[in-house]
């Protein structure tokens, strides 16, 4: 579903990452985790084509969004391929970034309309579903800026989930809420993971990490230092960089 | 008083500078129209990642807010046909100076507006698979809109009293047509009936921009 290969980006001099391959086949259910700084953002959005990377490829569905030509470096497909290809992927951001001046509904048809050619009321029906699914079929007339950021960040799923992205990111989509807020939209998470969909969630939530993912990674100074099931990675035979990392975070 | 006290008179005073009136309001009204769409397209070459566009956009901009406008219709009025070999009508030299003049304000604003507008609503907008210029006309452009309103009603405000300056070049506008007529009837009175009319004018920009806030009020950013 989703390969990436020997991914390394930096920024001016600093090396963010180093070298960093995964894959994450159909239905699977992966969290990343590690030390702010690590690199853990910059991976996301380089998957989801908001930075480009040095060296490397990025392969989705089989079709390569960069493919490292014969020196290394990355080379990208052209913008309309490029951007359809990027279509197979969604992200939902820390602070939901909705489109203010849009209603609820309009944030999830927009986009539907504009980038996906669907009817108006193909795309209205799709979006009053994701909505209802979300528990927030009673919101869409709302402004964003009436809701409250769980119900922000439910909106968000909703208008990623309405472009039919074969992965979906998240990057610490709890971070900026209080522990009640993180619980509905986590609550949201793990319901998708039940319909076997296919996610990539950077996390500091270890329990969540733990229950839902198939698969942990630990991520350190830009590399993947630990890639396994959520158990083991987590689990009682933790290896010790893992283990100083989730003594400072308290779990 | 012969005017302020005697209604006929007065409406007669006033039908006499009715030229001057229609002169200033179409002055006012071709400078918005050209020098907004202008202004925006200003401001996006001036946020231009080339130097060679933003460079030159940048010495516009200061050279047009950094000179008198009242110069710029001069130079636009003599200049333009000693060097291009065209003669400009007073009225068309007078509005395409105020819409050079007034675009460069403009653009500043718009410039502060867009740069105003958080990063992450483009990177959501990009995930989406939205073009750029899809991103700019349906989700920066209205949000844009609401964030300038309160800057741009504060030029135009301006631009009503700054038609006056079209009288230096000869142009028979309200402020011209005023002059005459106090110096024709010897009363400063018809002065006195031109300030009125751009403080009716004003209390009507005013009202239009009220109107406008309310109509961004339905959200908040
Ligand atoms: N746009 C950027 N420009 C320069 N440095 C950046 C940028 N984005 C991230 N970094 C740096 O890259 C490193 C990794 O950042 P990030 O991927 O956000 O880490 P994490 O999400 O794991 O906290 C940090 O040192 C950060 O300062
Ligand atoms: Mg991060």
């Amino acid at each position: 579903m989703l390969q990436v290969q020997n991914v390394a980006k930096a920024f001016g001099t600093q090396d963010v990452l180093r070298g960093v391959s995964l894959r994450v086949s159909r239905g699977e259910v992966v969290a990343i985790i590690g030390r702010s700084g690590s690199g853990k953002s910059t991976l996301l959005r380089c998957i989801n084509h908001l930075e480009t990377i040095d060296s490397g490829s990025i392969i989705i569905g089989g079709e390569a969004m960069a493919q490292s030509d014969a020196s290394g470096r990355a080379v990208y497909k052209k913008d309309a391929e490029l951007r359809r290809i990027c279509l197979k992927m969604g992200l939902v951001f820390q602070d939901y970034n909705l489109f203010p001046h849009y209603s609820v509904l309009k944030n999830l048809v927009m986009p539907q309309v504009m980038v996906l050619g669907r009817s108006r009321a193909q795309a209205k029906e799709k979006a009053l579903a994701l909505l209802e699914k979300v528990g927030l079929a009673d919101k869409a007339d709302e402004y964003p800026c009436n809701l409250s950021g769980g119900q922000c960040q439910r909106v968000a799923i909703a208008r990623a989930l309405a472009m039919d992205p074969e992965i979906l990111c998240f990057d610490e989509p709890t971070s900026a809420l209080d522990p009640q807020l993180t619980h509905e939209v986590l609550s949201v998470i793990r319901q998708l993971a039940d319909e076997q969909r296919t996610m990539i969630v950077v996390t500091h939530e270890m329990n969540f990490a733990r229950d839902v993912a198939d698969r942990v990674i630990y991520m350190e100074d830009g590399v993947i230092v630990e890639d396994g099931p959520a158990q083991q990675v987590l689990g009682s035979e933790r290896s010790a960089a893992v283990r100083a990392f989730v003594g400072e975070s308290g779990y | 008083m012969k005017y302020f006290n005697n209604p006929e008179a007065f409406i007669r005073l006033v039908l006499s500078m009715q030229d001057g009136m229609t002169a200033t309001l179409t002055i006012f009204a071709l400078t918005l129209v050209f020098s907004i769409p202008l202004g925006m397209v200003i401001a996006l070459l001036r946020m231009s990642k080339h130097r060679v566009v933003s460079a030159p956009i940048s010495l516009y901009i200061l050279v047009m807010r950094g000179t008198p406008l009242m110069l710029q219709l001069f130079a636009v009025y003599f200049a333009i046909p000693m060097f291009f070999g065209v003669n400009l009508d007073r009225m068309t030299a007078t509005i395409l100076a105020f819409s050079l003049n007034y675009a460069a304000y403009f653009a500043e604003i718009f410039r502060g507006g867009i740069m105003s507008i958080p990063v992450g609503q483009y990177e959501a907008s990009s995930v989406l698979g939205f073009t750029p210029v899809q991103t700019f006309f349906h989700i920066v452009l209205p949000q844009v809109v609401k964030r300038v309103l309160l800057p741009v009603s504060n030029e135009v405000i301006t631009l009503v009293k700054d038609t006056s300056l079209a009288n230096i070049i000869a142009v028979s506008e309200l402020f011209r047509a005023a002059k005459n007529e106090a110096s024709r009837v010897a009363s400063v009175e018809p002065l006195f009936v031109a300030g009125l009319f751009y403080l009716l004018m004003n209390g009507a920009v005013t009202l239009f921009f009220s109107w406008l806030n309310n109509r961004f009020a339905y959200y908040k950013d």
